[in-house]
């Protein structure tokens, strides 16, 4: 009697996931689909499938209408994105690594303050970092990633590699300090391999957040020259109104690729992986 | 007399041990951590500070900053009716969003949990559309899923509802776009579902034992060791919620008759349309101090709801 409901349990649990995983994921396989119709089909008809087939939307899409196509703005992301998170991980396991086995002159209070940081609105600090960054020179560049990242700016990332930093034994460090490390060597040579996943959360993170990154790119980068895939695309949508649709989409589609690719091959560490060393404690 | 005496230097001896091993500092940690001291310096300290100084100022990035008192303030409070419509609007956008996406959360979470063949693959499935949440190609699905001849209108005419007008009616823009934002539960989900995950199993069959339903199990065992991530997951979803931009500027654009503008539409209007550099600062800065007052009063009630395992709560 009890196996059978706890079977019934089991299925119950199994459609209940995969009906509203399907309603999740709906949207995303509209999208793809949509990217294959004309505009009739997108507009007017709930079939996901398109009656007409429409082949060459990615291609056309991707050249772009104007001077610049997606190629263009697909470097510019990468050349923006790569050295951000490079720079991040660098300076966060840095970063971690003091605040982790070391002890130091008012070290409670900046922890506490980096755990502020975490919560301070960025709405309140973009607007003198623009006057910043303008004085500097740096407005239609990407330093105004770059450069941030690599002062560990995110508290999230060095919190997580602090977290995990922790729970690695401290024998490891006294044992190397014992065979003649010093305490970079240490560092660079004991727990850096031991890092790995946690490598690995902040470097997918950073690299999706800094790709899908709207907001910053639309405040600091302006010629069309230097746009990124998520100003490409606006500007695709401003442009192409009551054109073809079926470009859009397909950019649209090309866009996120990266990142689903990314999420797939790395949701060990992800789904797995920060909730193990994200937040303990 | 030698015996109390050497005692005594014992006892001294070791307090100096103390004191020393208090404060055997190890520097090199400061230069480890040098370089966040340096960017919390330059690149959020120092711009703070200065946008307080910016709030009191006229100033269009061309001409040098002109000092005007309170005079944005006073412009913000007594002539600037869109203010009032953003906050209006932003407060319904947070109190809308933030408790429906945290208790969907919290609901896939549970589901999520449960220990089944291949559930790693749906834990996976449901983070999916967080990871795409913020970026202009959802914005533009969005767009497209909800006008006013688009699926979801075609998909409810199959039931015989609507059309709907998901984003061209000043009274629904906004819950639509608050529906987007609870599609991206996923980060507050792993919170969650690590939460769960760390909850002695025993509890629960002791729970069984005594009799108690699932529900009973949930709302008395599991709802009570949540709460400190619930209280995390609440307050970052807040500050996030204030300050949401994407959605509304891509797919409504503020519109229709400003039912979607929100707070940071109006600053990014004031500053990057207009260059209006101290206005804006003076309304980030009034943003600021609505986020804290908002963060304080969740930490302050948070002593009556947050239970802490060591029994500080």
């Amino acid at each position: 009697m009890r196996e059978t409901s706890s079977k019934t349990n089991t299925m119950l649990n199994y459609s209940f996931l995969i009906v509203l995983g399907f309603i999740m994921v709906y949207p995303l396989i509209w999208l793809f689909a949509s990217s294959f119709k004309t505009n009739a089909d997108i507009f007017g008809s709930s079939k996901l499938l398109p009656t007409t087939y429409v082949w060459d939307s990615y291609a056309l899409g991707w050249q772009g209408t104007g001077q610049y196509g997606f190629q263009d703005f697909f470097i510019n992301t990468l050349i923006l994105v790569v050295p951000t998170v490079i720079f991040t991980i660098i300076s966060s396991v840095i970063v971690a690594y003091g605040f982790a086995r070391f002890e130091f002159p008012l070290k409670t209070m900046l922890f506490s303050i980096m755990i502020a940081t975490l919560m301070l609105p960025n709405a309140s600090i973009m607007i003198p970092r623009y006057i910043l960054f303008n004085k500097m020179n740096w407005l239609d560049t990407y330093l105004p990633f770059i450069i941030p990242a690599a002062f560990a700016t995110g508290a999230f990332f060095v919190y997580m590699m602090i977290q995990f930093l922790r729970g690695l034994p401290r024998d490891l460090d006294e044992a190397a300090t014992i065979d003649g490390c010093n305490s970079f060597t240490v560092l660079s040579r004991v727990l850096l391999p031991l890092c790995k996943p946690a490598i690995f959360s902040v470097g997918i993170f950073q690299f999706m957040w800094t790709w899908n990154d709207f907001f910053n790119s639309i405040i600091y980068i302006s010629s069309v020259k230097k746009f990124t895939v998520s100003l490409g695309l606006r500007l695709s949508l401003d442009a192409s109104s009551a054109v073809s649709w079926n470009q859009v989409l397909a950019m649209s589609v090309v866009s996120i690729v990266p990142c689903i690719l990314l999420f797939f091959f790395a949701q060990k560490y992800f789904v797995e992986g920060i909730s193990t060393t994200g937040l303990k404690g | 007399m030698s015996a109390s005496h050497s005692v005594l230097a014992k006892a001294q001896k070791k307090t100096r041990q103390k004191v020393k091993a208090k404060k055997n500092y190890q520097y090199i940690g400061l230069l480890y951590i040098a370089p966040w001291i340096i960017g919390l310096l330059i690149f959020q300290f120092y711009p703070f500070l200065s946008s307080l100084y910016y709030s009191f100022t006229d100033y269009n990035m061309v001409s040098t900053p002109k000092f005007i008192g309170l005079d944005n303030y006073k412009k913000i409070f007594t002539a600037d009716p869109d203010f009032y419509q953003s906050l209006k609007v932003t407060g319904i956008y947070v109190l809308l969003a933030v408790p429906v996406k945290l208790a969907f959360a919290l609901f896939i979470a549970m589901l999520l949990s449960a220990k089944l063949k291949g559930i790693n693959f749906f834990r996976t499935v449901y983070y999916l559309p967080s990871i795409l949440g913020g970026s202009v190609a959802i914005s533009v699905l969005w767009r497209f899923l909800f006008m006013k001849e688009g699926v979801i209108n075609n998909m409810l005419s199959y039931l015989h509802i609507g059309p709907v007008d998901w984003l061209g009616s000043p009274d629904i823009a906004l819950y639509t776009l608050g529906l987007l934002t609870v599609w991206q539960f996923g980060s507050s989900m792993v919170l969650f579902l690590a939460g769960i995950q760390q909850i002695p199993g025993d509890l629960y069959e002791a729970g069984a034992i005594d009799g108690a339903s699932k529900p009973r199990m949930f709302f008395k065992i599991t709802v009570p060791l949540l709460t400190p991530i619930v209280l995390f997951n609440l307050v970052m979803q807040m500050v996030n919620a204030f300050q949401e931009f994407t959605g509304a500027f891509v797919i409504t654009n503020g519109g229709p008759m400003k039912s979607t503008f929100l707070y940071a539409l109006k600053l990014y209007e004031e500053a990057f349309s207009f260059f209006k550099m101290g206005y804006a600062s003076a309304l980030s800065w009034i943003l600021f101090i609505i986020i804290m007052a908002v963060t304080a009063v969740i930490f302050k009630t948070s002593n009556s709801w947050v239970y802490y395992e060591d029994g500080r709560g």
